[in-house]
């Protein structure tokens, strides 16, 4: 039987298992619309395609399944690109179905036209224009399986209006598409090379990264790290992967690391890097990253592989595929490390950690930004999906809420998108709206799209924002105290909306707490409401994300803030 | 490390934009494309890109992972490590001007170049070589006064497979 492209669109979607579009109509996808209002399919009106694709990436983060999107032509397709790009840096399947004009019209400037594919095309996994109604379906395929297979990534499909309105036969079972991507596993060559320095280390350390959440590899990695007693250090992407309660956590590394995990990483022997792609954010100078280690870096891409970090050992594969054939290969040669050692080892981290562990000072009548973060912690008991938007409350969250699941830390991580945070926790809240979710928000990343507000009333997604806010945009404000001696050029937000009033008029609750002991009272009872809360916290407004490593610095070289500078 | 010419020979699907993918993750990345031949195979469906770029043996993995990444490439290949047959041909007018004309046409006897257009005013030359045949040939060309030279940039076969 003959169907319309639109009607092929949203089979593909069934077949594919998609469960929930985040879109914004306009007038090249408006037959789409039509298709949409007699299907079942759930979608969600947004109130900016941003705020669209977000939600899909979240969705992805949380749920490790693809994330969909569909937006009309021109401005509706640029207004993704932010998103995109978001969602390609930290590796996100996400499919985003654009309109375009009719082919004909395709280059001619036509109202509501612009080359998506072309504007697109450095921050996808890979992107298609389709040019007629015999390629849709198996596009459409071929889409998702890019978007989910290998290193995942955002797949754009720009579909012209004509091409939608064609007809064709449709019969899934019928599309061939190709297979592109190589499995990979570890040689034994590799892993006898593994286990040789793995013996020889006496101070090894893991170093655990987003793809291990998106190699879905977090129990591998945990029984690795137990079973063979390594300590395990993490990047903001790599949270939650390894728990976060664990004796062997010591927390995030780099720039706003932990002392621990920092001083762990210049003195370590084998350093075992698992899913990470050595961000500058994360090594500081290169020359002094790891400097004592032999270092074996697992990854699914070659092509961040000795990218930034010369690598001793490099394994391509898969990260739990990979961590399983290890584990299996110690485990039928019998490694056994020197316990002595190990434990001269564990005795110099508990000193580090005892020296300089992560705190702050709630004293006074001013809120402190921590103190909030480690309530919320105390009060859902950890059970929480939290998202972030970006800069210092995102810092604090990594430090002061410890992880205990992967797909629980939800934050843009490697293009670090203020706005990203709370349309994210829509999306999550889509998919388990029994849950917690939370988005932990600054004052100017919140308003980057606050519209959404509109997004969560209409729908009574009851998502949870814990907005931090001290009236600056905190983290250029503290780069201007400490490089720019003082000089706060620009990021004064004290001009702001009253929130609580904001929240309100777009019908969601608004709350305030402006004493520390408002906090908990706040806390719990925007948290109990099953509906969506904007909770004002008014914090600190000069408070510093300590540590820090400065920039183009040695990540052992950390200032501490009121303390001296320990070396 | 040092740096030098590296022929890389790229299979990709023959799809509208497969070449702006490639020469927008490099130019992207920040690397340098010195020349580029795409041709068509013996599969309509699969072309072959010859491209040549100058950097150190590092810096070419790094291209080369980078152009792994892409969905619409096949097979990438560094033909400088392995042995393989360079050619680059090139077209190039001579003026007869300055009273140029008897040590062109002295020029062209003596190197053996191939005229292919012999007018009253110009000679039209096809020269084709390896890189140092062509480079060999340009230092010869150009006390003729070259008027104007269009290059393929260079085309590479595998011997080894």
């Amino acid at each position: 039987m003959k169907l319309k492209g639109t009607e092929i669109l949203l089979k593909a979607l069934e077949e594919e298992k998609v469960e929930i579009i985040f879109g914004y109509p306009g007038g090249a996808v408006l037959d789409i619309y039509d298709q949409l209002y007699k299907s079942n399919l759930k979608h969600i009106l947004v109130r900016h395609e941003q705020g669209a694709v977000h939600a899909a990436d979240g969705y992805a983060r949380a749920t490790g399944k693809v994330g969909v999107c569909l937006v009309t032509s021109g401005p509706g397709a640029t207004n993704t690109v932010t998103g995109i790009a978001t969602a390609n840096m930290d590796s996100i399947p996400l499919v985003v179905f654009t309109g375009q004009v009719p082919t004909g019209l395709i280059g001619n400037d036509a109202f509501q036209e612009c080359d998506i594919t072309g504007i697109t095309r450095p921050c996808t996994k890979h992107n298609f224009l389709v040019r007629s109604i015999e390629e849709l379906a198996p596009t459409i395929k071929e889409a998702f399986n890019i978007a989910r297979s290998g290193r995942p990534g955002p797949v754009l499909v720009d579909l012209p209006k004509n091409v939608m309105a064609a007809q064709t036969e449709y019969d899934p079972a019928n599309i061939r598409i190709r297979n592109y991507e190589a499995v990979y596993r570890p040689a034994p060559k590799k892993m006898a090379s593994f286990l040789e320095m793995l013996t020889a280390a006496k101070k090894p350390l893991i170093m655990t990264g987003g793809g291990v959440i998106l190699g879905k590899a977090s129990e591998q990695l945990t029984r690795l790290a137990r079973k063979y007693q390594i300590p395990v250090t993490g990047t903001l992407m790599g949270l939650g992967s390894f728990p976060g309660s664990d004796p062997l956590w010591l927390g995030m590394l780099g720039m706003h690391g932990t002392y621990y995990a920092n001083m762990a990483i210049s003195h370590c022997d084998l350093l075992l890097a698992v899913g990470v792609r050595f961000d500058d954010r994360v090594t500081g100078t290169i020359e002094t990253f790891a400097a004592n280690a032999k270092i074996v870096q697992i990854d699914i891409d070659p092509s961040s592989i000795n990218k930034n970090v010369a690598v001793d050992l490099p394994i391509i594969g898969d990260t739990q595929a990979v961590l399983k054939d290890l584990i299996k290969f110690l485990d039928e040669h019998n490694y056994t490390y020197e316990e002595s050692a190990r434990q001269e080892w564990m005795d110099q981290i508990a000193d580090w950690k005892e020296k300089v562990p992560l705190t702050y000072c709630q004293n006074g009548k001013v809120i402190k930004p921590q103190f909030v973060i480690e309530t919320l912690h105390k009060l859902t008991k950890g059970d929480a999906i939290i998202t972030t938007e970006v800069g210092q409350h995102q810092m604090w969250t990594a430090q002061f809420f410890p992880f205990d699941k992967p797909n629980t830390f939800i934050s843009s991580g490697g293009l670090g998108t203020m706005g990203f945070g709370f349309p994210a926790a829509i999306g999550i809240k889509c998919a388990f709206p029994d849950r917690q979710v939370i988005d932990i928000a600054g004052d100017g990343s919140i308003q980057m799209n606050i519209q959404e507000l509109a997004t969560a009333a209409q729908y009574n997604i009851a998502v949870k924002v814990v907005l931090l806010n001290n009236e600056f945009l905190g983290m250029p404000r503290q780069w201007q105290e400490l490089f720019y001696e003082k000089r706060y050029s620009f990021t004064d937000m004290t001009y702001a909306p009253d929130f609580v009033k904001l929240a309100e008029a777009y019908g969601v609750v608004g709350l305030r707490a402006t004493k520390p002991e408002e906090v908990e009272p706040v806390l719990k009872q925007g948290l109990a409401l099953d509906k969506p809360v904007l909770m004002d916290f008014r914090v600190s407004r000069e408070e510093c994300v300590y540590p820090m490593v400065h920039p183009g610095d040695s990540i052992s070289n950390m200032s501490l803030g009121s303390r001296e500078m320990i070396n | 490390m040092e740096k030098k010419e590296h022929i890389i020979s790229i299979l990709v699907h023959n799809k509208p934009d497969v070449l702006a993918r490639i020469a927008g993750i490099l130019g992207g990345k920040g690397y340098n494309i010195e020349s580029l031949c795409v041709n068509a195979t013996t599969q309509y469906e699969i072309s072959k890109i010859v491209m040549t770029t100058v950097g150190t043996q590092e810096t070419v993995i790094r291209i080369e992972n980078q152009l792994q990444r892409l969905v619409d490439v096949i097979q990438v290949d560094d033909l400088t490590n392995v042995e393989s047959i360079h050619r680059e041909l090139i077209l190039v007018r001579l003026n007869f001007t300055d009273g140029k004309k008897e040590q062109i046409k002295k020029a062209v006897e003596t190197n053996k170049w191939k005229v292919i257009v012999s007018a009253d005013a110009y000679v039209i030359l096809e020269i084709t070589g390896d890189q140092s045949q062509i480079k060999f040939a340009l230092a010869r060309l150009a006390p003729l006064g070259i008027a104007d030279i269009t290059r393929t940039g260079i085309v590479a076969l595998n011997l080894e497979n």
